[in-house]
């Protein structure tokens, strides 16, 4: 068949199916939903688990994170006593000497805080830190700098600020240079960094928030020391931390699980309790990965199901058809048709039906998402695999149930097609 | 179409006699088994239909003239004989030869017209040409030649819903002229229309029959009849007599 012929069929095929334009829609629907629900919930999905991925992959893949953590017991007894757990500096010096693919270790204070200028008053955490968190924790610098050796040999009074902290301390006016109040010290602001939106990622909570002030780590031992006092519900809390946070950088990502092992062992061996949580990014990456391919399959499934369905409705539909059109079947067999022919135009008219369904499904499933963006906030991703795979599969589907009652009709014979009533 | 051209070349010798044979039955039968019992619709029948001749089919229901016009048509195949059609031996052809046989040599005028309902007069006409793979163009050249032979050049963008009986029944001649086809077989042509209308639909054949094609109706009414040449009587699946 030349391309001339392929395309006078078509022209018949969508003619035919014009003339009943209620029932082709109809007919279409149960692809258009198929394929328009399919796009839309991957294109949901997508948006969360890359967004998720994104939160993990910002972590570092490279990078293993110790985070301390409040024993069950110190949470329900009475507040009074201090409840003293967490990472040390020994650990810290430990896993720097005796673990030889550790590359680089960073750790972090978090201290809750008040900050003031003048009489502006806000909540601000404070982030012990050493210059080297900056490369860890990828941020971009907004302006100024970052924290530097000097700064820690110094136990300088300097600050870099994430840029929601800047915005909402400082306002209008100059930022660099400006000076900050937390307790009874000034801290000269000296860099502004970008904020990342998005609090935990996969269980981890990520290592700055949006309203971060970031000090040396030796200023803030020396003016903060190592004990926080938290007010809550009128009750005091104490408790003795000496870091909060740790954040390991691996020299290769091969080795990154077999760090992350060996940091679990010696940290077990030196704590009495588990007051610590060993996070690997790379493996949580994975995790959301087989999540989102477990996902996938779950939404093919439905996916197959919905489309079988309208596969069904279309080869119904064409059944029908074939019955009320057996005399025209009869007559153009009787002129000369060939059985194949009779194929083809019956084959092109559900594939015309489906392919049309799928592409208002199309359509729908990129519009949905949209709106689901809009009004939800939540992020969505289109995936064009879904949109290609989605076209082939509707095409397919007016094949697959197309096939059966074009062969039917082409198994007529033109004698009894030309009888019938 | 292969097979068909070797059966040509090896019956040359013959094939030139036969020129004048536009259609062949020899000793042709037709077997049908209606359940255990086997009903011979047709027994074994031999006729030359010459070429250019005009020819009627007549018989009682059951004597097995719609079985032969279905033979002559290609429609079917007979359980044993031979059917030579413009010197092809086409009784052994497979579905797919048949289509091209039929799309080749023959044009089918029924009694009930047969036109597709959702097609054009002129859309209608050119189905076979469509078939044979005609351009647009050429195919729609064609069309508006033939309604015009059948004085219909007015109505080719109706539906046939639209036209009376006869003019349906003149789309249908149309129609069947459109591949120039050697045969015509037309069943009971006349048959659902008034006489007056059917005696114009049959000027029309023999009009046609008069410029060459060879024509074979079925009908059971003598004045239909009248304006074949040749009548066949068929009688219990046998030719009972030819006047």
């Amino acid at each position: 068949m030349n391309l001339h012929r392929f395309l006078r069929l078509v022209r018949l095929g969508i003619k035919t199916l014009l003339l009943h334009k209620l029932r082709s829609m109809l007919t279409m629907l149960g692809v258009v939903f198929g394929v328009g629900s399919v796009i839309a919930m991957l294109a949901v999905g997508t948006g969360a688990s890359e967004e998720a991925q994104e939160q993990i992959r910002r972590l570092g893949s490279q990078n293993i994170i110790i985070n301390s953590v409040q024993p069950q017991e110190d949470q329900s007894v009475e507040r009074v006593r201090m409840s003293i757990y967490g990472l040390t500096y020994d650990d810290e010096r430990r896993i720097n000497e005796t673990i030889p693919s550790v590359s680089r270790i960073v750790p972090a204070k978090l201290i809750p805080s008040d900050a003031r200028v003048g009489g502006r008053q806000m909540e601000l955490r404070i982030v012990g830190t050493t210059p080297g968190w900056f490369d860890l924790v990828e941020r971009e610098l907004l302006a100024g700098r970052r924290l530097q050796e000097s700064d820690m040999t110094g136990n300088s009074n300097v600050c870099v600020l994430t840029e929601r902290s800047a915005r909402r301390l400082l306002a209008t006016e100059e930022v660099l240079g400006n000076r900050i109040r937390v307790g009874a010290n000034y801290y000269e602001v000296v860099g502004i960094i970008r904020s990342e939106s998005g609090g935990a990622a996969g269980g981890v909570q990520t290592p700055d928030q949006e309203i971060d002030a970031y000090i040396p780590m030796t200023t803030a031992r020396e003016r903060f020391g190592d004990i926080v006092v938290r007010s809550r519900e009128g009750s005091r809390e104490r408790s003795r931390v000496e870091l909060h946070q740790m954040v390991v950088e691996v020299d290769h990502i091969d080795n990154v699980q077999s760090t992350a092992l060996a940091i679990e062992n010696m940290l077990e061996r030196f704590h009495r309790r588990e007051d610590y949580r060993v996070s690997v990014p790379l493996a949580l990456l994975r995790q959301a990965e087989a999540t989102q391919r477990t996902f996938n399959i779950v939404l093919g499934s439905i996916a197959g199901i919905s489309l079988l369905v309208g596969g069904i409705g279309i080869m119904n539909i064409m059944l029908a058809s074939v019955t009320e059109r057996t005399r025209e079947i009869g007559i153009r067999r009787a002129i000369g048709a060939r059985r194949s022919q009779i194929v083809g135009q019956f084959l092109i008219e559900t594939i015309v039906l489906s392919s049309t369904g799928g592409l208002i499904g199309i359509a729908f499933g990129v519009t949905i998402p949209q709106i689901i963006e809009y009004f939800a906030g939540m992020p969505t991703i289109v995936p064009f695999y879904a949109i290609a795979l989605s076209l082939g599969i509707s095409v397919a589907v007016g094949i697959i149930f197309g096939l059966y009652p074009a062969i039917r009709a082409a198994k007529l014979d033109p004698i009894v097609a030309l009888r019938y009533e | 179409m292969k097979d068909i051209q070797t059966q040509t070349d090896s019956d040359t010798v013959t094939a030139a006699t036969e020129s004048e044979a536009m259609v062949r039955l020899e000793d042709v039968r037709k077997i049908y088994e209606m359940g255990s019992e086997q009903v011979h619709a047709l027994a074994g029948v031999s006729v030359e239909f010459g070429s250019g001749s005009f020819w009627a089919i007549m018989g009682p229901s059951g004597s097995g003239k719609s079985t032969m016009l279905n033979l002559l048509g290609c429609l079917d195949r007979p359980t044993s004989g031979r059917y030579i059609l413009s010197g092809q031996d086409v009784s052994r052809l497979e579905d797919d030869d048949l289509s091209q046989i039929r799309l080749t040599y023959l044009g089918f005028v029924f009694q009930s017209f047969n036109l597709i309902a959702q097609l054009t007069v002129r859309e209608n006409i050119e189905l076979p040409l469509f078939y044979l793979g005609w351009e647009s163009r050429e195919s729609a050249k064609r069309a508006l030649e033939l309604a015009t032979q059948v004085g219909l050049e007015d109505r080719l963008g109706h539906r046939p819903a639209e036209l009376s009986g006869g003019q349906q029944q003149r789309v249908a001649i149309a129609r069947a002229l459109a591949n120039d086809p050697h045969v015509i077989l037309a069943d009971e042509p006349t048959g659902n229309l008034d006489s007056s209308t059917g005696e114009h639909i049959m000027e029309l054949l023999r009009d046609l029959n008069k410029q060459g094609k060879t024509i074979v109706i079925v009908t059971h009414e003598p004045e239909v009849a009248r304006w074949a040449h040749h009548r066949l009587h068929m009688h219990d699946g046998l030719i009972d007599r030819i006047d």
